[in-house]
């Protein structure tokens, strides 16, 4: 393995390896426009030259193998001059629309300028006008040919990643133009990372086009709850905005490195899949028509509860929607002190779109955790819903599933008379819950602290962006307020502890931490 | 003077094989195929010092030698003939005069680099070039100089025009290689040299068409023959077209290291209309521009080097006292700006500056801070490229305004007093 030096740091890499991933592995950021990790290497923006001892000419930095003894400077003179030098030359025919462009902010042609442009203008010359500003691609990008600096990173992104080919680079010289194929739409599943790779404001997302200024989000590390791949993501949210759009909180996801899951990708399906986090949600306890305090909706329960003598007669439909900390406390209540048979969180879902990237059938992102904690037996909450139509079940307490889209509203009209309490704990109002005799809000993802099994096995972190939406309570939280009156209580004070005690009783996850889990996921134990 | 790649020019049928076969047409493929081994031959190129006369002059039998042999990938011989280089004219003329002594020269070529199939790219404006090769390659085939077992011997050979569509940039050799291949001619970059991972991703040797025309002659009568034709390191003579304020412009067959005056007012019968010479582009638009002292320079790959221009196509422009030197130089920075592929951003965006800038100045519309900031835009551009294009404009544009800073400079004062009094 060659050594090399860069700015008097060694580091040894295997052979094959290039300066920027050198540089990169000692935490050395070279300066990039094209060169992007996952991608084919372009060689075109220039902007990654560095000093290498030895050689008469820079070079590339993301091109350039390393080589034993190769000793590179990447702040000298020389490499400063050529940064700056490259960046006059990408702004001679850039718009510098900066107060209308949603990438200020994260754009790197701003973001090199401050670091190592900072030049006086020597332009005396009209700027190249480009015919496409603000060009519809698709259902979801759009397009400004005069941001674009034409590293090519969109169409080494289809043609290498998604393999849907829609982008090229017309025409030559500074009228060279980005641009889809002709006849082509941006219209794939994938579509919304070409925004992401972006170094600059060529390419925005419409569903975030002025929207918030991006300084202005915060960000907080989750996993996408759209499917069972479990792709890590960050909820980019804002509350502090008084002119913010219609008070929603969330303003886009994003994806989030982990290259055991999803690398640097997220499907369109999961990247829009977000309204729901501020919209359409449950907001207070409401007990048929009325709206009721938090301790009334326990009474409620505990009471409904504790007149059932036979543990036969309640019946308990999870999720894998849920967390494995609210699983756990489902199992803790309802199956090991209440000694509830009827648990199950399979229900008969139609499923999705897949593909062979990252999209997958099962549209839950904790099915794996769901089997792992709640082991059910043969069978599926078919049989619970036939016993609740039959009257042979007084309490149902089902979470977060809309049980008239799964078995249709002639088999919930019938739950509702036959069942004495039917319990609806969910985040958002959907048609199961005009049924429900007591629907209670909890909690969205972007709102728990906890993990998800995704199909890999492999157990992710979830954190909270921010507080619970109105009343709304996490999962687990609200079956621990149960607990306290229904008996023993919960020992949890916080999702952590839940989880303890799930590396506890529940075998695949012994001895995981949310430490050792971290950002990268952990994979359970077989 | 003894002529070699220009000896049936002018012959009545010059580019039938009826023609070429008079003069021992095909006989440097057949002593090459018969009784020379691949290594014989390189060595005999080597010691001839052909230099590749595209433009570059890298040695032809060094490019040949890097060709590897364990490769068990099919190897490739390409020819650029897109010749795009503004005031090179040279390669048409082969083509259409004397195609078979290129075919002859592929030949060769090929059996020494075990290549069975050669693609020659052909500037696509150049139809009359690629019907007469077209019509070469026919007769060849028909007489078993190409196609199966040539010449009763066990190598096979097949060649193949492709048309070029136009592209100035398709003939920097990589960017050659892309189009060929069917992609959009943008140079790749290197490593990996073409010997290596060329065409297809196979080791490929691409050479120039006078290049290749001057090897049956190499190998008919020696390479000591070959070398004394030329001048120090570069054996053989050249094709220079001397185009613009000559009374007679064309393409001359010389010995490399003639003088530029030589050539000038000897051959090409001196500047028109008895004026004198203001300036004069040696080797393509690319190479640095040479002013009257420099005319003594021998015509060569590195005596021009050593004058900090270079010998390139041997595309001779010659411009007189009536040229005005800034027109010369928006002229020239419009086709860079034109021709740019765009991939790197100092090219891409700098020619097109360099241009505006030019033309500005040229309209009456410099301003007096133009000519602080104009030798910045255009020297950073080059060695901060991909491919050779970047150097070019900033070392072709960059000449003209160094040595006729002058004339930049009166042409913004006085406009610039004109408007602003």
């Amino acid at each position: 393995m060659p050594k090399l030096t860069i700015d008097g740091k060694e580091i040894e890499v295997p052979a094959g390896t290039t300066i920027i991933q050198a540089a990169d592995k000692l935490g050395i950021t070279i300066p990039r426009y094209c060169y992007h990790e996952a991608l084919p290497v372009s060689g075109n923006c220039r902007i990654c030259m560095v000093e290498v001892e030895k050689m008469p000419k820079l070079q590339i930095a993301c091109y350039t193998p390393v080589a034993e003894g190769m000793v590179v400077k990447t702040t000298s003179p020389k490499v400063i001059d050529v940064r700056k030098v490259v960046l006059g030359y990408l702004l001679v025919n850039h718009p510098l629309d900066c107060p209308v462009c949603d990438q200020a902010g994260e754009c790197k042609l701003q973001d090199y300028y401050m670091e190592h442009g900072q030049y006086d203008s020597a332009l005396n010359d009209v700027k190249v006008k480009k015919e496409k500003k603000a060009i519809s691609l698709g259902p979801t990008v759009m397009l400004d040919q005069e941001r674009c600096i034409l590293c090519t990173r969109c169409v080494r992104f289809t043609d290498n990643i998604s393999k849907t080919h829609e982008f090229g680079v017309f025409d030559r010289g500074d009228h060279s133009q980005l641009d889809l194929y002709p006849g082509k739409e941006l219209n794939n599943n994938y579509s919304g990372n070409v925004v992401d790779i972006c170094p600059v404001g060529a390419l925005t997302d419409k569903d975030f086009r002025f929207k918030c200024r991006v300084w202005y989000l915060d960000k907080t590390k989750s996993v996408c709850p759209g499917c069972s791949t479990g792709c890590n993501i960050t909820v980019e949210w804002d509350k502090s905005r008084p002119h913010r759009q219609k008070k929603d909180r969330v303003m886009r996801l994003k994806p989030r490195l982990n290259p055991n899951v999803n690398a640097y990708w997220m499907c369109d399906t999961g990247r829009y899949n977000y309204h729901f986090i501020d919209q359409n949600r449950i907001v207070a306890p409401q007990l048929k028509n009325d709206l009721i305090s938090w301790p009334q909706a326990i009474d409620t329960v505990v009471n409904a509860v504790k007149a059932v003598k036979d543990p036969n007669r309640i019946g308990v439909i999870a999720s894998a929607q849920l967390t494995n900390e609210d699983l756990f406390a489902v199992r803790k209540l309802f199956k090991d002190n209440l000694k509830v048979s009827n648990v199950d969180f399979r229900v008969p879902e139609q499923p999705g779109k897949s593909d062979d990237f990252l999209l997958k059938a099962d549209r839950n992102p904790n099915t794996a955790g769901a089997s792992a904690i709640l082991a059910p037996n043969d069978g599926t909450t078919q049989a619970i819903i036939e016993k609740a139509k039959k009257g042979e079940l007084d309490v149902l307490y089902v979470f977060g599933q809309d049980l008239v889209k799964l078995y249709g509203k002639e088999t919930v009209a019938q739950i509702r008379k036959s069942t004495k309490m039917f319990v609806y704990q969910g985040s958002n109002i959907n048609d199961t819950c005009s049924y429900a005799h007591l629907n209670l809000p909890s909690a969205v993802y972007a709102e728990k602290d906890g993990t998800f099994t995704n199909f890999q096995n492999r157990v992710q972190r979830i954190s909270p962006a921010f507080m619970p939406l109105g009343e709304a309570k996490g999962d687990w939280e609200i079956l621990s307020l149960l607990s306290e009156k229904i008996g023993p209580a919960f020992p949890y004070r916080k999702s952590q502890d839940v989880f303890k005690a799930v590396t506890e009783a529940v075998a695949p996850f012994a001895e995981m931490t949310y430490e050792k889990i971290a950002d990268q996921g952990l994979v359970l134990r077989t | 003077m003894e002529r070699v790649t220009s000896r049936h020019f002018g012959q009545e049928n010059s580019h039938r094989l009826e023609n070429y076969l008079k003069d021992k047409g095909y006989e440097g493929a057949r002593k090459a195929l018969t009784s020379m081994t691949p290594a014989v031959i390189i060595d005999e190129l080597k010691r001839s010092y052909l230099r590749g006369l595209g433009g570059a002059g890298f040695a032809t039998g060094m490019k040949w030698g890097f060709i590897p042999k364990d490769n068990p990938k099919p190897k490739y011989l390409v020819v650029n003939g897109d010749e795009g280089e503004p005031g090179t004219f040279k390669d048409k003329y082969i083509l259409e005069q004397d195609p078979h002594a290129l075919l002859e020269g592929i030949i060769i070529t090929c059996y020494t680099i075990g290549s069975h199939k050669a693609y020659v790219y052909i500037r696509g404006e150049y139809l009359k070039s690629i019907t007469r090769l077209q019509s070469a390659i026919d007769e060849a085939y028909k007489n078993n100089f190409l196609g199966k077992e040539i010449m009763g011997t066990s190598f096979d050979l097949d060649v193949v025009i492709h048309q070029g569509a136009g592209a100035y940039i398709c003939g920097e050799e990589t960017a050659l290689l892309e189009s060929l291949e069917g992609k959009k001619g943008f140079p790749r970059l290197k490593p990996p040299f073409p010997a290596v991972n060329g065409l297809f991703n196979c080791p490929t040797v691409i050479n120039n068409v006078e290049t290749l025309a001057c090897v049956a002659p190499i190998i008919l009568n020696g390479s000591e023959w070959f070398f004394k034709l030329g001048y120090m390191n570069q054996g053989g003579n050249r094709l220079f077209c001397v185009s613009g304020h000559v009374n007679k412009p064309g393409v001359y067959e010389l010995p490399n290291g003639t003088t530029l005056r030589e050539i000038i007012y000897t051959h090409a019968g001196g500047i028109r209309n008895g004026r004198t010479l203001k300036a004069v582009i040696p080797g393509g638009i690319s190479a640095p521009i040479l002013t009257p002292d420099q005319l003594d320079v021998k015509m060569d790959f590195d005596s021009l080097k050593a004058l900090g221009s270079m010998a390139g196509s041997g595309g001779i422009i010659v411009m007189d006292d009536t040229t005005d030197m800034v027109w010369a130089a928006m002229v020239a920075a419009r086709f860079f700006a034109h021709e740019s592929c765009g991939q790197c951003s100092p090219c891409r965006e700098g020619s097109g500056w360099v241009y505006r800038n030019i033309k500005r100045i040229y309209h009456g519309e410099g301003r007096p801070g133009d000519l602080k900031n104009l030798p910045g835009i255009i020297n950073n551009i080059g060695g901060n490229t991909i491919c050779a294009f970047g150097d070019a404009v900033t070392m072709s544009i960059g000449s003209y305004v160094s040595k006729f800073r002058s004339e930049f400079e009166n042409k913004i004062k006085s406009e610039y007093a004109k408007t602003n009094h």
